[in-house]
């Protein structure tokens, strides 16, 4: 309960601050982003996330997936630690590099995210498969469930929390790194951050700030509750008994 | 019912897992593959339902050639239980069990009905534990889920690889108990791999004893005990080897009728005339409904008039059911030295004595000459 209140409550300030700098309408010189221009730079953002995510999603699950089957035991280590290593670039660094070599502007960004989004889906997804029990494929093998309904009904099935943790994570750096994206000119709520950091006006980069934080808490909230609900509760009896432990 | 002939496992490291193994198991009949680890047994095993690809040589299951059916049709008509259960931790017991009748697409509302039906089979309350999540039960109930869902699609063979395996020696004890008595029921063919030498001599109908990949052994239980065909096996049943046998006795198997009974009205002084006339020092006090009451000893007959006064009350006693070993090691913690067996009730069905037990063994050596072992 507490923690819904704390969770209104900070998206209800941030809401307040991006609403308050709309109106202000003008700083000194300077005119502040009327509020048509703050919702588009809002949707762009969604955009450019969601796209990127959705890619991410689609082939970063079966690439997470796949690196744990035999077949692959090869190539999966070098797919993993590629993942692994990703991640610790840092979002600004990683922008950069995306700005230099696929250009700028929003199909730029699209794809630097996906990239940048992918790397822990993939971790997650592989992690995830790989905890599963061995025994328990055993068992599922040896009373004749195929192949598909292995992967189906069991492997995803148990792995899905883990896959799903992956893509929480991946999905709120990228609110992060969707604003950094606006230094290579993706749009989006970075742009407002952008502006503002070349005029100096404060009011102006909160502008893009506080509804970018909105963003990122409140998609962090929604796939939180999306994985509650979709873990099965077997599951997380055995959680909490394991804790207990 | 499962005919391997003369099957081949070579791994692709080139290790013989199996080595030209042919062996036939008959319908309903209890099959244990024994032997110490990495001889076998469990490749040999899961070969039979394809989990394993044979090398070369042939399994028939039911006279059908298993390679030429659907690994997973074939999978889904073979009750499999393993020894770390591997239950589905996402479902519950009822789906757990269920899981071959679903693949079977049986009708939705067959399912509950059919693990409720085997949940009681193994001895677990149905309305109770159904709907649970295995991480719910204690290691005991979910081995006992564990049976009851190789069970599922009542297939009439299964495998089993150390199904009792992973839990403690008392719940092993009872679990083995009662699969005993549900298989007296069900009536499956079985292959069913352990390396405990104890648990194969309790289970099974016939023992494969398998090392390095091929049969030394394959025998009924009593054979494998007393005339091991070589070192190997004798080392492998080890020097208690009359000792493991008693296992294979039930108290009814053994039991006498008692020499000396006697009911609480009787004259103390005609049942020390009794005692002397059959040279025995002890006696079997019962009730009018024969319900064993306790030991009258000769020396404490002279204490007082009437026998209920002097009768021993009986420490144990034991069911007709109990394995001889287990009988003996009651003998030995008992002051009088003897057994009463009874019935549930408490009546008195027969007694047990050292010197029974004695006889029995040499008339059992005497017989192996002649025939060459007793049938279980």
């Amino acid at each position: 309960m507490r923690k819904y209140v704390i969770l209104g409550g900070l998206i209800a300030l941030l809401l307040g601050i991006t609403i308050w700098m709309t109106g202000l309408e003008s700083v000194g010189i300077f005119k502040m982003a009327p509020a048509t221009k703050v919702l588009k730079a809002t949707a762009r953002h969604l955009q450019i996330v969601g796209a990127a995510e959705a890619l991410a999603i689609a082939i970063g699950i079966p690439i997470g997936f796949f690196s744990t089957r035999k077949a692959m035991r090869f190539v999966s280590p070098v797919l993993i630690g590629t993942a692994n290593v990703g991640q610790t670039i840092p979002t600004l660094a990683f922008i950069g590099i995306a700005g230099a070599v696929l250009g700028m502007g929003y199909k730029a960004a699209v794809i630097a995210l996906f990239i940048y989004g992918m790397l822990p889906i993939i971790r997650n997804t592989y992690a995830g498969i790989r905890s599963v029990d061995p025994s328990v494929i055993e068992a599922a093998r040896g009373m004749g469930m195929s192949k598909m309904q292995i992967t189906t009904r069991i492997e995803l099935r148990l792995a899905m929390p883990v896959i799903l943790a992956g893509i929480r994570t991946s999905t709120v750096v990228n609110v992060g790194t969707a604003a950094v994206a606006g230094m290579i000119g993706a749009g989006g709520l970075g742009e407002l951050i952008v502006t503002g950091i070349a005029v100096r006006v404060t009011q102006i980069i909160l502008q893009g700030a506080a509804p970018t934080a909105a963003l990122a808490i409140i998609l962090d909230a929604a796939i939180g509750g999306i994985e509650n609900v979709i873990t099965p509760r077997g599951l997380k009896i055995l959680k909490a008994a394991q804790w207990q432990q | 019912m499962i005919k391997l002939e003369n099957v081949t496992k070579v791994y692709q490291d080139g290790t013989k897992a199996v080595k030209d193994l042919s062996l036939e198991i008959e319908k309903g009949e209890f099959c244990i593959f024994l032997g110490p680890s990495g001889c076998g047994k469990t490749t040999s095993m899961k070969m039979i339902n394809r989990l394993i690809p044979l090398t070369s040589g042939k399994i028939f299951v039911d006279g059908v050639d298993v390679m030429k059916l659907d690994p997973n049709e074939l999978r889904r008509g073979i009750g499999y239980a393993i020894q770390n259960i591997g239950l589905f931790p996402h479902l519950t017991v009822m789906e757990n069990i269920a899981t071959v009748p679903m693949l079977q697409k049986w009708p939705k509302k067959k399912w509950r009905t059919r693990a409720a039906e085997l949940l009681h089979l193994v001895g677990m309350d149905p309305g109770t534990f159904l709907d649970r999540y295995p991480s719910e039960l204690s290691g005991g109930q979910q081995q006992r889920v564990g049976v009851a869902r190789c069970l599922g699609a009542d297939p009439p063979i299964l495998l089993m690889d150390e199904p009792f395996g992973a839990i403690d020696p008392i719940t092993r004890a009872k679990l083995q108990d009662e699969f005993l008595k549900i298989q007296s029921k069900i009536k499956k063919t079985i292959a069913f791999v352990t390396h405990d030498i104890n648990e194969a001599i309790k289970m099974g109908d016939r023992i494969a004893l398998l090392r390095q990949g091929e049969l030394i052994q394959y025998s009924d239980p009593a054979t494998l005990l007393n005339e091991p065909k070589n070192e190997f096996v004798r080392n492998f049943v080890g020097a208690d080897r009359v000792l493991k046998g008693m296992r294979l006795y039930r108290a009814r198997d053994v039991m006498q009728e008692p020499p000396l009974m006697f009911t609480e009205d009787e004259n103390p002084s005609t049942v020390g005339e009794q005692m002397r006339q059959n040279m025995l020092n002890w006696a079997m006090l019962v009730d009018k409904k024969k319900r064993f009451l306790g030991w009258i000893t000769y020396a404490d007959l002279e204490k007082s008039a009437s026998l209920r006064e002097i009768m021993v009350e009986p420490a144990v006693t034991t069911s007709p059911e109990t394995p001889l070993n287990e009988a003996i090691s009651l003998m030995l913690n008992s002051a009088i030295g003897n057994l009463s067996v009874v019935d549930d009730e408490g009546h008195l069905l027969g007694v047990l004595t050292f010197e029974i037990i004695r006889n029995i063994l040499s008339q059992e050596s005497d017989d192996k000459k002649s025939d060459g072992g007793v049938k279980k």
